[in-house]
């Protein structure tokens, strides 16, 4: 006997990230979205499933010399160095436009020690209604802090453990790519009180003029982006997924809702476009319909049915 | 009211202007109407693997539900474009930035400086000042000026000049401004649009002569909307500088405000 088609409505889409619930798994990757109010005339951001604003230190940040991005084949190299406004500028500047939308807001936050993540955490627990916290510990582009958090695996612990004492928001790890197995930092973020894990950030990268001899970017390395990293992407969600209990928002080089589920497929819980933002500002939404029509044509009732959803045996 | 629009356009013309300059009309009934002068449009071509993200073209003319854009094939974006036939689609967004003050009547005299392409991000200055005045082009060669004819029509005073000598003045555009300016500089403001090296030198005669100039600044973008901060140049603040984005407090920056040292 079939199944009859269930009707799908936005309770079939609705995912949990720790106590955060999102109407649908489809959010913007930080970096990718500025804060939000800059692709409000090009999209209603209300559609979304949440917006991850880009990341944010104690301090203002300037960020790196040009050029800081260059294009290559189906991605982007990237070394911004995470310029921003500090957490004031950004409370004065962008939070009244961005607690004003339906969805939550994600904070990403970053910091040279221990005391200045603790400190973002605490500022941002203090303004009310942040949806969560993004913990970068992963971003390639600056000297300090960053990816040097990432990359060690008690750093790692001791990141998250300073953010878990210092707010109730529910945080979300987003890991490095650039390690040997990522289940390690997967449990420790998991064991220190990391609500859920964001995989993966950039991948470290290069890219030289032959005719000058110059590197393409001012940094001389930044992080690589775009369709070109997704199988590497999808890889660390899978194996992120088998090592921990907590939900992983997977991204890296989503255009379309196909790769989405194939991220859910993997072990994502919910999925982040990013670079794709760059050239169609559409995506997220296309990404979105995408999802719906998807489990519509297999008969599933919510998107918890595809993660980790892939069969292995 | 919305101040930028994403749609598909339609390719009404796309020919070969001079050498490996191309004019692109395009269909574009909810950008046309929003362009000011100085305003750009980021186009997205076929998805191409080895050209993912948009193209920034300054919009060039603007008129009912068409606008153009006059480009050069520097690259894979720009060659895909240059092979589209009429009837084919784009992307585009638009109309982006924050460009020129048009001039004002009795106001100051426009003395206009291009190089290059550069001409293309002035055109509906000239066309929308009530103000008329003088346009500088320059360009290493013949071929590299362009729209002079259009400028004329406009009953503007074009000068041109070239670095081989092949079309007007021999020498850096520059020259025969700062001749016009050595002759008389007062109630007259520059806008400029050219390679940086050209801005930053009209910067500095627009400081010299203490005439007020307007800079479009060429810088490489992403994602036009000022989330990437790619396109980011060092502007006046405080004791010191900070990274501005052209692609939404600029591209038209006053000259006054750039701190140079800044710049690579």
């Amino acid at each position: 006997m079939s199944r009859q088609l269930p009707i799908v409505n936005e309770m079939n889409l609705s995912v949990h990230i720790g106590k955060l619930k999102l109407h649908n798994p489809v959010m913007v990757a930080s970096g990718t979205f500025g804060y939000g109010v800059e692709y409000s005339e090009l999209i209603d951001l209300n559609q979304l499933g949440a917006v991850v604003v880009k990341g944010i230190r104690i301090e203002p940040v300037r960020g790196n010399p040009t050029p800081r991005t260059v294009e290559v084949a189906s991605g982007l190299i990237n070394a911004i160095g995470l310029q921003g406004p500090g957490v004031e500028g950004f409370i004065k500047k962008y939070w009244p436009f961005l607690k004003g939308l339906k969805v939550p807001t994600i904070i990403n936050i970053w910091g040279t020690t221990l005391e200045e993540y603790a400190e973002a955490a605490r500022r941002f627990d203090a303004l009310g209604s942040v949806g969560a916290l993004e913990l970068n510990v992963s971003c390639p582009n600056v000297k300090e802090g960053g990816a040097h958090f990432g990359t060690d695996v008690k750093l790692l612990a001791q990141v998250v453990s300073a953010c878990r004492k210092a707010t109730k928001l529910p945080l979300i790890t987003k890991l490095s790519p650039n390690i040997v197995s990522i289940a390690p930092y997967a449990r420790a973020a998991e064991d220190a009180g990391s609500d859920a894990l964001s995989i993966m950030n950039s991948y470290p990268a290069m890219a030289i003029d032959i005719e000058t001899r110059r590197p393409k970017l001012a940094n001389i390395t930044g992080g690589l982006t775009g369709p070109c990293i997704k199988p590497i992407a999808v890889k660390l969600v899978w194996e992120a997924a088998n090592a921990v209990k907590i939900p992983i928002v997977g991204m890296g080089g989503i255009q379309n809702a196909a790769d989405a589920i194939e991220f859910m497929m993997a072990g994502a819980t919910a999925v982040a476009v990013g670079t794709a933002n760059f050239y169609e500002p559409q995506t997220a939404l296309n990404v979105i319909a995408g999802i719906r029509e998807f489990l519509q044509r297999h008969n599933l009732e919510g998107v918890q049915e595809l993660t980790g959803s892939v069969r292995v045996k | 009211m919305a101040t930028m629009v994403e749609q598909t356009v339609q390719i009404i013309s796309n020919e070969r202007d001079t050498d490996l300059y191309f004019r692109l009309v395009v269909r574009a009934p909810a950008i046309a109407p929003l362009v000011q002068p100085g305003q750009f449009a980021h186009v997205r071509v076929l998805p191409m693997k080895e050209a993912l993200l948009r193209r920034p073209f300054s919009i060039f003319q603007a008129a009912g539900d068409t606008f153009s854009i006059l480009y050069k094939t520097v690259g894979k974006g720009t060659e895909a474009i240059s092979r589209m036939r009429p009837g084919k689609e784009l992307s585009a967004i638009g109309p982006l930035g924050h460009g020129f003050t048009v001039p004002k009547s009795g106001g100051e005299t426009p003395l206009l400086v291009a190089g290059g392409y550069g001409m293309a991000a002035l055109y509906l200055l000239a066309e929308r000042s009530p103000q008329k005045g003088i346009v500088f082009v320059g360009g290493r060669r013949r071929v590299d000026i362009l729209c002079e004819a259009e400028f004329r029509a406009l009953g503007w005073d074009v000068r041109a000049s070239t670095e081989d000598g092949s079309a007007g003045e021999k020498g850096m555009v520059t020259e025969p401004l700062l001749k016009e300016l050595r002759r008389s500089s007062a109630g007259r403001k520059l806008f400029a649009c050219g390679p940086t090296p050209m801005l930053k030198a009209v910067g500095k005669i627009a400081e010299e002569f203490r005439v007020p100039a307007e800079l479009s600044m060429d810088e490489h973008m992403c994602c036009g909307v000022g989330v990437c901060l790619t396109c980011v140049i060092p502007i006046k603040a405080g004791d010191g500088w900070e990274y501005q984005r052209s692609c939404t407090e600029g591209p038209v920056f006053d000259a006054g405000r750039i701190a140079w040292e800044g710049m690579r």
